[in-house]
């Protein structure tokens, strides 16, 4: 314990009655929380970060947390964040670094919309006896169809469609870069949804030789710091992503502590071993909408017209202006990243407080792409705290073509949320280089949770769907008619373009 | 649930609107008494070159002088009258049906191929969403759609409807949940060239009618059903796709059976999902849609509601309904019952 310092966060207490002393919470917390004086566990709370992986390996259940067991005197504006942070700063004069997505107790509007099911006037189809088709094409779609129809009823198509990448599900599995997770939860993604027909992404982080066999369902991204891109990476992918902004962090650029810059990383990345991986706020290439228009068709070029490009921005208050500039682009599909995306690593200031929720921003955007006639030049993807498969009927509902997840997937890996991704010290070897810490991640395992996680949350869609009438995903697509919002303002119903419960 | 039926007599043979009368009461089950209507083609032969404007004014000032004045800005307008009607003791007079007989100055619509069909559309979205008092609720050539509140019998006497002769006719008996009582809701709807009646709810409206409206249509009826003229006539006339390639739009066949067609058919129908999409029509429904050239019978993709075809000889019957049919014409043959998603189209033959 260091004078002066802070109350504790957590407080860990072992049941001495129930402890079999067998230093399995000692082996097993990367942040030292636990250490062996004689035959005795001794516990220093401190460093805990509530990680939880002590208590799930624990074999008698003994171990116990607390949060915040001594509190400050309370204050409704000078919280103990509040306060705690400004101590902190007083200390380093440095920014405040953090993990995971925003962490203020914004109102969420998914939990104030509410979906609709068929009574009597129509009948709700049964996924369990009637087809269900949840299939997913994302990319540009033709505004019409031009035929021919020749005099023997042949029919002979003039239009010729561009590539969409087809989807199974409209799960996908959001950019994480190798450096950011480790090679073995990146492996666990990859054979995730190559089990269930669906992609994910590379992130900003190359593509690492053991990927190479699930190439076909990766997008490949480039960012501003351009890591790991060359036109190996670029053919590699089933797609290709720029990356403009993230919903954790908008207006800045990718951070890797060089605590996670490893060999392996450093290759895979083309960056020297251990240095900060800061990729630049702005691509330095891209100053303006037509920079990025020339940058979509440079990379269209080097892969011949055979990948969609998508671009992803973080959700920002014009977003839907942004997206509109996007669609008369080549790009393919715009990925809109809500403020409660997450982060390995970003400036908390940024995280908690730059942007806004994905529900408003995936409905202002398809319908700025409707009043103009091009939503069908580009597919819409909604990321950015999506927790389960009724926030993606909803996104859905508002708007977007498919949606990407991220925390969800790795929750789905033993993630408890902790938020410290940014030291590299993830004891469930998910947000880590350390071997010792990555090797306790088995993919085999770990890629049927995640593959089960998109399997409910597909099931539980169809579900939803069948319970409004509906069989086919492209009817659920931005019909704001099955939904109502329950308790929120009418100038967020009025963005939404949903009624209130009961009208 | 609602009642349908629709007829053609592929050489243009005229039938009077009483045996449709009948029909259409025969399935009174099917209704509530709170709207029918009848659409017939053929009817006005001696204004054939005019659109036949039906219009429900409330009353014959204010809204009335607004259409005429936007009426004469756009065209000229070769006669018009009050539709005439017969009081009947089951019907509630709600609005004075009248109708012009119309002709659109066709250099004022810069920019359309077809600038006729373009100024009748945007005077009918424009009185319909900004003339209080006014509702045209038919708007093609030599046709005309008649509807009110009430039992089809009364409807069909209130506007004498056996005085009309039409080679098409559609008629609908409804049994409203959403806007009971309101002439305007009742079927056949009708957008220029294209009439349609309607037995369901389409539970992808929402997604329909965003697609509709980002196309330049205005959805002011208040009804799943409108959407169903307007996508005809965007997919149909402004897309120039024959009817079975509409019908596959908005009924499209299933991923997995489309993934086991031949090549070439794969290809198209892989193609029209894609790019038509938000016009797929989910939820239950029977439709039997007409135009001057004929009427395309359909239902959802699943058949969850009832749609029958009957044949004699010229004539196609389409209808909820084979007791239905068997009033009209009780020597019909060939009865049958169309597979879900696949259209029955009859077409005039000249």
């Amino acid at each position: 314990m260091s004078l002066g310092s802070v109350p504790l966060k957590y407080k860990v207490t072992i049941d001495r009655e129930q402890c079999m002393h067998c230093m399995r919470c000692i082996n097993n917390c990367s942040y030292g929380v636990f250490h062996r004086e004689d035959d005795r566990i001794i516990i220093d709370s401190r460093k805990c970060t509530a990680c939880h992986h002590c208590i799930s390996m624990c074999p008698r259940d003994a171990i116990s947390l607390q949060e915040r067991p001594v509190d400050y005197r309370s204050h409704p504006l000078w919280t103990a964040e509040a306060r705690e942070d400004i101590i902190n700063q007083a200390r380093t004069g440095k920014i405040i670094l953090a993990g995971m997505g925003n962490a203020k107790p914004y109102p969420v509007i998914f939990d104030r919309l509410v979906l609709d099911a068929c009574q009597v006037t129509n009948p709700s189809i049964d996924p369990l006896r009637e087809p269900m088709e949840l299939r997913t094409y994302i990319g540009k779609k033709p505004p019409r169809l031009e035929i021919d129809k020749k005099d023997n009823g042949d029919i002979e198509m003039l239009t010729k469609l561009t590539p969409n990448l087809k989807l199974e599900t409209p799960i996908m599995i959001g950019h994480m870069s190798y450096g950011a997770i480790s090679l073995n939860a990146q492996l666990s993604l990859a054979k995730a949804v190559e089990k269930t027909g669906t992609f994910m992404g590379t992130g900003e982080g190359g593509l690492h030789e053991a990927i190479y066999p699930y190439q076909k369902n990766m997008i490949v991204q480039v960012a501003s710091g351009r890591f790991g891109v060359d036109i190996n990476y670029l053919e590699r992918g089933a797609a290709i992503e720029i990356k403009i902004g993230q919903g954790a962090k908008p207006g800045i650029g990718g951070h890797l502590p060089g605590e996670k810059v490893c060999q392996d990383v450093s290759c895979t990345r083309m960056i020297p071993l251990g240095s900060d991986a800061i990729s630049p706020a702005p691509h330095h290439d891209i100053y303006s909408i037509e920079d990025l228009a020339q940058l979509v068709r440079s990379l269209k070029e080097a892969t011949e017209w055979k990948k969609p490009v998508f671009v992803k921005i973080a959700a920002v208050h014009n977003a839907a202006a942004i997206a509109a500039g996007i669609a008369r682009s080549s790009a393919d599909a715009v990925v809109i990243d809500g403020f409660r995306g997450g982060s390995g690593a970003t400036p908390k200031v940024f995280r908690d407080n730059v942007g806004i929720p994905i529900e408003a921003a995936v409905a202002s955007v398809d319908q700025k792409l409707k009043d103009q006639g091009i939503r069908n030049k580009i597919s819409v993807i909604a990321s950015g705290g999506i927790r389960n498969s009724a926030d993606i009927a909803k996104s859905i509902a508002l708007g977007a073509d498919a949606v990407y997840i991220g925390t969800g997937a790795l929750i789905a890996m033993g993630c408890r949320v902790c938020g410290q991704c940014y030291r590299g010290m993830c004891p469930w070897g998910i947000a880590t280089q350390r071997q010792e810490l990555v090797d306790r991640l088995d993919p085999e395992i770990e890629s049927e949770h995640v593959a089960n996680l998109i399997r409910s949350w597909t099931l539980e869609l169809s579900e939803l769907m069948g319970a409004a009438g509906i069989n086919s995903i492209e009817s659920l697509r931005s019909n704001r008619s099955r939904l109502r919002g329950y308790m929120l303002d009418e100038g967020t119903l009025d963005v939404l373009q949903v009624k209130p419960v009961g009208a | 649930m609602c009642g349908i039926i629709g007829v053609i007599d592929r050489k243009r043979a005229l039938m009077d609107g009483s045996s449709i009368r009948d029909a259409l009461s025969l399935m009174n089950e099917r209704g509530s008494g709170e709207g029918a209507g009848y659409a017939a083609y053929g009817i006005y032969p001696d204004f054939q070159d005019c659109y036949a404007i039906h219009v429900f004014f409330d009353n014959l000032v204010e809204p009335k002088s607004r259409v005429d004045h936007m009426l004469h800005k756009w065209g000229r307008i070769v006669h018009q009258e009050a539709i005439p009607t017969y009081e009947q003791d089951g019907l509630k007079r709600s609005h004075i049906p009248w109708r012009y007989f119309f002709k659109p100055y066709s250099d004022l619509m810069a920019g359309s191929t077809t600038p006729e069909d373009d100024v009748m559309k945007y005077i009918v979205m424009e009185t319909n969403s900004n003339i209080q008092g006014a509702l045209i609720f038919s708007s093609g050539k030599n046709m005309g759609v008649f509807k009110a509140s009430g039992w089809p019998e009364d409807v069909a006497n209130f506007y004498r409807i056996e005085d009309y002769k039409g080679y098409i006719w559609l008629a609908h008996n409804r049994y409203p949940t959403n806007t009971p009582g309101w002439w305007g809701g009742a079927h056949p709807f009708n957008l220029l060239d294209w009439a349609v009646v309607h037995n369901g709810e389409i539970t992808s409206y929402g997604t329909n009618r965003r697609y509709v409206e980002s196309n330049g249509y205005t959805c002011s009826m208040f009804t799943d059903t409108e959407v169903v003229a307007y996508l005809f006539d965007l997919l149909g006339r402004r897309h120039g796709l024959p009817e079975d390639v509409v019908v596959k739009a908005l009924a499209p066949p299933f991923w997995d059976e489309i993934d086991n067609m031949p090549e070439k058919e794969q290809e198209l129908n892989h193609a029209i999902r894609l790019t038509y999409g938000p016009a797929l029509m989910n939820g239950p429904f029977a439709i039997v849609v007409a135009t001057h050239e004929g009427i395309v019978g359909f239902t959802d993709r699943i058949k969850l509601r009832p749609l029958v075809i009957g044949e004699n000889e010229d004539r196609l019957y389409i209808s909820s309904e084979e007791a239905a049919i068997r009033v009209m014409d009780p020597e019909v043959q060939n009865i049958h019952m169309p597979r879900a998603g696949e259209p029955v189209i009859g077409r005039v033959i000249v």
